[in-house]
């Protein structure tokens, strides 16, 4: 019994100890405790505030573009789309079959999609079609029970409901580049598009509008059980443009098959009515992505239907220019109005010979004749006399050669040549080079935007600038402070040429119209035909003829007009891509333009209300 | 020594009603009331359902209970001559789950049976215990200070660790050694050893680290620098420490944490079941919790002190301290104090295997309790030593 004492007295001190530690222990624990819950509760407070709140943007509607008229050219339409969220399906792979008995679904998007749900958490929806007709989505509906995980939701997507007729001047949106959503956060959303050309470049930030925000909370997979606060963004802006989206169908549909572009301005405003390139494409394409046949297409096309040939072709004006050399040479007082210029169909200068289009010459020729003859020899020599500074001086003025500041990206500057021009270009600019121009040929180059803008400065002499965005004022346009006197006979020498007998464009006459207040308007233009690369004298002798030529190298044809040409109201500038001869290529569909564009004129259509009135 | 002295029962006088009637009921309520935490923490980690969790946990417990009961009734002496054979039975099964366990967490540990995964080292825990207190039972002072006495229950007690080691399971292997080495302390083991024990411990951690597998070793780095990798590793320390401390003082109410409901706590109806709690009912209802759980722990150590006989004073420490080594380890790894280690809350955390063996532990130091004044026959329990001379 002694030794059982004695172990019975150790184990109980021992036991006590043992006891002691683990209370200890434990007591350390609960001072532990009291740090992480107490001392530091704040700070893990916020942190489990962090884990579960997840902030997250909404997405903005982006504003619409109307046209003048307030008809919407770019709009949002509401995108039916079959969605899949894997976790919702025991076998993705039967899913993906399914559906596509159901909806049909092309290698490269199941592709897509598996490549999507490899990238994605489970419960992430991976988008499997998009743009579902309603009978896509009713298929959808009826095989609902062997679709597990299959769900139709309704984004939005950019439309464009006039196509190709206003692609070149709307543009068209895209996909952000992963750079984009460096500067706005809202771009690194699902569906979000900026604007890659266009006026939805131009207006991209605008029409974008703010991002909401919504704070959601979310579990540690980050799936969102419900939202806590939620701030609406701002929506785009809408956009309205000078544009009338009805006319610019109308001209679109006059330059038929041509490789062709047109300008319709309002000549006291500087609205831009209409801006056509032909051919054009389909904007929506680059929505949805774009296909590499699709893009071989476009890029091989010799007629470049991507290209805005109203801002972006260059062209030399040819002898829709001689209406401002006439006016320069008045200016600079190197002619007058009474004389006149013998045309013996040719000028001689130095050991060269420059040739008039009229073999057997014109005789003697008036400014006025001149202008209405198109006659080569009188504006060879008013250039010669002037020299081609003071003419680049007066081109400048209305808008050759310079930045017209127009708001369409692309637009291009073109090319007014002067001495300093030459100069600092190393070359020598001879005597010859000015005469050449003196016909609007040579290194002038300019584009259908400016030529408009040009023959609206001529017909109204004020300094209207063009303008595809509707401010809410009309701007009004400073005067040109040319005289009076040599635009009224540069007016009256293009009204000859449509008019009077033996113009040269005759085929440009309007003839009467359906119009109460535009019934006898008159049509004033000047022709122009523009060689893209030099006759020889070979040819020249041999009679040839540019309508023999191979496309690619026959003349432009140009035609600027403007009317009526005793109150200018409306100004055009038209080019036909090798079309041979202004007088026939341009000036008819020039015609029928300018009636579109007057028929339009709202004043032509008030007009009959009034007369019932009365 | 009057307060525990007790006269001697006789196995005539002793019987079934009267071994019932000797079970500590208080203790069985404090474990019960360990139990009832347990469900509320699981119906609230199930999202404020039963299922899951809680319901499966209270019938185990029911059946847990009915369990240690019946243990409790069995006498301790026969429970004694048993000890080796439990040993045994431990190591052979623990040689099986080396040779056919289920791998998991990179580690083989389980057997699965009766639908449950079952980890031979917790019954292993218990055997040690029973195997050392047999070998202790009689004992004298002097002969615990026999070096050449104490090889045989150094090897018993490097066997089942070693096993345990190569799984490799670090946390069940140095919970078994501490609870296997205060067995040795109850006996009397001289207090310098001990010393030089733990002193040779410390410093084989060292060369212990150099032969742990990698995700141990991550573990321990991680635990060292948890912020080091927040979406790895380090995730499951961080979110436990984030759901402790914005717990507060009164906690973010029940059902209402936002750590445990959102997922963003890991295994919280397991491991980390006390960070649950410890969210909903903050800084008190831990206290309260940890208050419980040191009642159980020092229920255990005082009937080890009551116990007239060697054999149950050593089995109750051994039990207790096992008891107190899941308790400080969970505690300690949820607080980010330890490295994380997969060790449960008993009696709280899900899982089926672990509390019936908890219960079985319960039963045999409830058994201590019921036979605390039974007259052991001088050396015949077990295979201990014989005495010399």
């Amino acid at each position: 019994m002694k030794r059982e004492t004695q172990n019975s007295g150790v184990f109980t001190r021992r036991a006590l100890i043992v006891g002691g530690v683990q209370v200890a222990a434990l007591g350390a624990l609960a001072a532990r405790l009291y740090q992480v819950q107490v001392v530091e509760g704040a700070r893990y407070a916020t942190l489990a505030d962090s884990n579960r709140i997840s902030a997250r943007l909404l997405a903005p509607p982006r504003g619409r573009l109307l046209d003048r008229n307030g008809v919407v050219v770019a709009g949002n339409r509401l995108n039916w789309r079959a969605l899949l969220i894997a976790e919702q399906t025991a076998d993705v792979g039967a899913t993906l079959d399914n559906f596509a008995r159901v909806v049909m679904l092309a290698d490269h998007d199941r592709a897509r999609i598996e490549r999507d749900l490899r990238r994605h958490r489970r419960f992430i929806p991976v988008i499997l079609r998009e743009f579902l007709t309603w009978e896509d989505m009713a298929r959808i509906e009826v095989h609902a029970p062997d679709l597990p995980g299959v769900l139709v939701d309704v984004g939005t997507t950019r439309e464009y409901r006039f196509g190709p007729t206003l692609a070149h001047i709307v543009g068209y949106v895209a996909p952000p580049a992963e750079d984009d959503a460096e500067d706005d956060p809202v771009l690194a959303l699902p569906g979000m598009r900026v604007g890659r050309a266009g006026m939805e470049r131009v207006h991209d930030e605008v029409l974008r509008g703010r991002a909401g925000a919504v704070q959601l909370e979310v579990n540690a997979n980050g799936r969102v059980i419900r939202e806590l606060d939620r701030q609406e963004g701002v929506p785009g802006e809408d956009i309205s443009l000078t544009i009338d989206a009805d006319l610019q169908q109308a001209v679109l549909g006059r330059l038929g098959e041509e490789s062709a572009s047109a300008v319709v301005l309002d000549a006291r405003t500087g609205d831009v009515l209409a801006m056509a390139s032909n051919p054009s494409f389909d904007p929506s394409l680059f929505n949805s992505g774009v296909s590499q046949a699709q893009w071989v297409e476009w890029t091989s096309n010799r007629r470049a239907p991507l290209i805005n040939k109203a801002v972006a072709g260059l062209y030399s004006p040819g002898s829709t220019f001689k209406t401002v050399v006439a006016l320069a040479a008045l200016e600079a007082k190197v002619v007058t109005a009474g004389e006149t210029i013998n045309c013996p169909g040719y000028l001689d200068y130095g050991d060269r010979r420059y040739h008039c289009w009229s073999k057997g010459g014109h005789g003697n020729l008036d400014l006025r004749g001149a202008i209405k003859n198109s006659c080569d020899v009188y504006f060879f020599e008013a250039a010669r006399r002037m020299g081609i500074d003071k003419l680049a001086a007066m081109a400048n003025r209305f808008g050759i050669g310079v930045d017209l500041q127009a708001d369409l990206p692309g637009a291009r500057t073109g090319l007014m040549p002067t001495r300093a021009w030459a100069a600092g270009r190393g070359e020598v600019w001879n005597i010859g080079d000015s005469i050449v121009c003196g016909i609007g040929q040579g290194r002038v180059q300019t584009t259908p935007l400016a030529l408009a803008t040009m023959t609206a400065r001529l017909a109204t002499g004020r300094m209207v600038v063009p303008r595809l965005t509707r401010g809410t004022v009309a701007p009004v346009a400073a005067s040109m402070g040319v005289s009076e006197r040599g635009l009224a006979m540069v007016r009256e020498g293009m009204w000859a040429v449509v008019n009077e007998q033996a113009g040269s464009a005759p085929l440009a006459k309007l003839g009467p119209l359906n119009s109460p207040v535009y019934a006898t308007a008159q049509m004033a233009g000047k022709t122009g035909s523009v060689q893209v690369r030099n006759v020889t004298r070979e040819q020249r002798e041999h009679g040839y003829k540019s309508e023999d030529l191979a496309w690619e190298f026959r003349p432009h044809a140009l035609f600027v007009a403007f009317a009526p040409h005793d109150a200018p109201r409306y100004a055009l500038a038209l080019v036909v891509e090798h079309g041979n001869a202004g007088a026939q290529a341009a000036a008819p569909i020039a015609r029928e333009i300018m009636i579109e564009t007057l028929l339009r004129d709202p004043a032509g259509q008030v007009a009959p209300a009034k007369q019932a009135a009365k | 020594m009057s307060v525990f002295e007790r006269r001697l029962l006789r196995d005539s006088s002793f019987g079934l009603t009267g071994k019932f009637l000797r079970i500590s009921w208080l203790y069985v309520l404090l474990l019960g009331g360990l139990a009832g935490v347990g469900y509320v923490a699981l119906y609230s980690a199930a999202g404020g359902a039963p299922d899951p969790y809680a319901t499966k946990h209270i019938l185990r417990f029911g059946f847990g209970l009915g369990l240690m009961l019946s243990i409790a009734m069995i006498d301790i002496r026969f429970i004694a001559k048993l000890s080796w054979v439990a040993y045994a039975g431990g190591i052979v099964l623990l040689v099986l789950v080396l040779r056919m366990g289920h791998v998991g967490k990179g580690a083989q540990r389980w057997i699965e049976l009766a639908g449950m995964q079952w980890q031979p080292s917790e019954l292993m825990k218990l055997a040690l215990v029973l195997a050392l207190a047999s070998w202790f039972h009689k004992a004298s002072w002097e002969r615990v200070g026999n070096p050449l006495f104490l090889i045989p229950p150094t090897l018993a007690v490097l066997l089942p660790v070693g096993l345990i080691l190569k799984q490799p399971n670090l946390g069940t292997a140095v919970i078994t050694a501490v609870v296997g080495m205060t067995v040795f302390l109850g006996a009397g083991l001289r207090w310098w050893k001990v010393l030089v024990l733990i002193g040779g411990l410390a410093g084989a951690m060292p060369l212990a680290y150099a032969h742990l597998h990698d995700y141990q070793r991550s573990r321990i780095d991680v635990f060292l620098n948890p912020e080091s990798d927040p979406l790895g590793a380090g995730y499951n320390i961080i979110q436990s420490k984030i759901a402790l401390g914005s717990g507060g003082i009164w906690g973010k109410g029940f059902l209402q944490g936002t750590q445990g409901h959102l997922n963003f706590l890991p295994e919280k109806q397991t491991d980390f079941i006390f960070t649950m709690w410890a969210e909903e009912f903050g800084l008190v209802g831990s206290y309260a919790l940890m208050g419980l759980l040191c009642l159980i722990v020092l229920g255990g150590v005082v009937i080890a002190i009551r116990c007239r006989h060697q054999y149950g004073r050593l089995v109750a420490l051994g039990v207790s301290m096992n008891f107190f080594m899941y308790v400080f380890v969970n505690l300690a790894m949820v607080m980010g104090v330890i490295p994380v280690g997969g060790v449960p809350l008993p009696l709280v955390s899900h899982g089926g295997s672990a509390m019936i063996m908890v219960m079985i532990g319960m039963g045999v130091l409830m058994s201590v309790h019921v036979h605390r004044d039974v007259e052991f026959g001088g050396e015949e329990a077990g295979f201990g030593p014989r005495r010399i001379g």
